[in-house]
């Protein structure tokens, strides 16, 4: 059964529920517990390595979870067979931290490429769309150039365009502002805010940029060690007292996450110290 | 000491268990690729593209080593055909050391270089860069999408690659024993016409770079899937496609061989 009659699904387009991941033998995640209303833009934050965008991929169901349910628009994705999850999909859009752009192809044909597979539209009306995706991000201008063309951020912002060349009702975002310039910084964030509030989509931001995801996101959900230590909206989350949270949003260097690695007595790693007996 | 045995044995099971695992996932990445193949009928434009870069450019590597090999077994020939006076036979010896053996095998040798290699490059680099990632996200089969047409593209080429070769390599023998050493032009066509058989020589080879065209696309194509995605991990796969692939085209060339041609 990949269905149920869970009215939420109504009211939140994600619902994860005791969701636990593992790459072999490393555990990633430990019990997630998230939910995303619809039309809103929830942000994701944690530290790097924390486990964050292999939770987009069991949302995308790129990944079977060893235990607990992802359910998208009342589907259990980890239950759904090939096919079905396949048209799940198309009713998602992703944004690759890089962009993840097809390099053999111009940005026009990027971003016309799904339209192309999924749909019997003809030329010039795929012609109009790709044009009216492209004037959204702002790289109207940039339909003729390869994407070795284009900066780091045009990049993404046409990969941005190809992601909701369907209008999908779920947008997932992986890193959006990591190596951004201060203008695409801010470019980035008031697209993510425009699109999701102009096509009526539910937007998923797993980012560790703080200042620009408090500033457009609706609810804000804190990983660390695999689980969520915090959750709540931007200005609740921004007066945490919880000591990881704090530490983070405030980019404290001292705090529960330490700044070494665990390693061996630095002393005896550089011959200064006979190593205890 | 036992434990350095127990050790190198252990590492040695690893390794077998780890081979047989690739072999397995290999053998089930071949057939995803075969029936996700349905969708080219539809559109053939895919295989058409792929046509273009997998085979029309590796037209000229092709041409161009099959008339020196083709130069050198007209030279070489002659030479020991002379002894036993049968230098008027140089045109039977090109025509079925080319069309039975060399066409095929130094084609498929060639093509793996040249193709096969291309091949893992680019899709390891497609995975690297999460360009198949986004193709799943999208929900487009990568495997349909991708693997596939250059799959049949690689069959169909290959065939077509190995005749061009044999073709150019008798013109090649031709030179050198024709038109360098002036063995009778006549001599050299009509007993090559008399003695190549259509099904016994031409056809068996054309079976053989085909069944080498399958081998090769399917190595270049599973090592760029399978490869590790970074810069080290995708150059591991194109050296990997290279030695695979030569070593699966001279194991297969000995087991066809015998069958085709046992007397």
């Amino acid at each position: 059964m990949v269905t149920d009659g869970n009215n939420l699904s109504d009211e939140y387009l994600v619902e994860i529920e005791g969701l636990h991941f593992a790459y072999g033998g490393r555990v990633v995640l430990k019990g997630i517990n998230l939910r995303a209303r619809r039309g809103q833009v929830v942000a994701i934050m944690g530290a790097s390595g924390g486990g964050k965008t292999t939770l987009l991929r069991l949302i995308g169901g790129q990944l079977k979870p060893t235990a607990g349910r992802v359910r998208v628009a009342g589907k259990l994705v980890n239950e759904l067979k090939r096919r079905d999850l396949y048209r799940l999909r198309r009713r998602m859009g992703m944004l690759f931290q890089f962009g993840a752009l097809f390099t053999d192809m111009s940005v026009f044909d990027n971003v016309a490429f799904q339209l192309r597979e999924h749909t019997d539209l003809p030329a010039d009306m795929i012609r109009d769309l790709v044009l009216m995706k492209l004037n959204a991000v702002g790289l109207r201008g940039a339909a003729h150039l390869m994407p070795a063309e284009l900066s780091g951020g045009m990049a993404r912002r046409a990969a941005l365009a190809r992601a909701i060349a369907l209008d999908p009702e779920l947008m997932m975002y992986d890193e959006p502002f990591t190596g951004l310039d201060p203008i695409s910084l801010g470019v980035a964030g008031n697209l993510i805010r425009k699109l999701t509030d102009t096509l009526g989509m539910t937007s998923l931001v797993v980012t560790h940029d703080v200042k620009e995801s408090f500033a457009i996101c609706d609810y804000v959900y804190i990983m660390a060690n695999g689980v969520i230590a915090a959750e709540g909206r931007p200005e609740d989350i921004d007066k945490s007292d919880l000591p990881f949270v704090r530490q983070f949003v405030r980019g404290e260097i001292d705090g529960p996450v330490p700044f070494h690695l665990p390693a061996p007595d630095y002393a005896q790693a550089l011959g200064l110290e006979q190593p205890h007996v | 000491m036992f434990n350095a045995v127990y050790r190198s044995i252990g590492g040695v099971g690893r390794r077998v268990r780890e081979g047989v695992w690739t072999l397995g996932y290999a053998a089930r990445f071949f057939v995803a690729v075969l029936l996700r193949s349905g969708d080219l009928l539809r559109r053939p434009g895919l295989v058409l593209r792929e046509l273009y870069y997998v085979g029309v450019l590796s037209v000229i590597i092709i041409l161009v080593s099959s008339l020196f090999v083709g130069m050198v077994l007209g030279l070489q020939g002659y030479e020991t055909l002379k002894i036993y006076g049968s230098d008027s036979a140089l045109g039977v010896l090109v025509a079925l050391s080319l069309t039975r053996e060399l066409g095929p095998v130094v084609a498929a040798l060639l093509f793996a270089s040249r193709a096969g290699t291309a091949i893992t490059a680019e899709v390891g680099l497609m995975k690297t860069t999460e360009q198949l990632s986004a193709m799943e996200m999208m929900a487009v089969d990568p495997v349909a999408r991708v693997v596939a047409p250059r799959f049949w593209a690689g069959v169909i080429s290959m065939p077509l690659l190995a005749a061009m070769f044999s073709a150019a390599g008798i013109f090649g023998g031709y030179l050198v024993g024709v038109v360098l050493i002036g063995l009778d032009d006549g001599t050299f066509w009509s007993q090559m016409q008399a003695a190549v058989e259509w099904h016994h020589d031409v056809l068996n080879g054309i079976i053989k770079s085909a069944v080498f065209g399958v081998a090769v696309s399917v190595i270049a194509l599973f090592e760029g899937f399978d490869a590790q995605p970074t810069a080290e991990g995708v150059a591991l796969a194109t050296t990997r496609t290279v030695v695979v692939s030569s070593l699966a085209i001279l194991g297969l060339d000995f087991v066809l061989t015998a069958f085709m041609f046992k007397g």
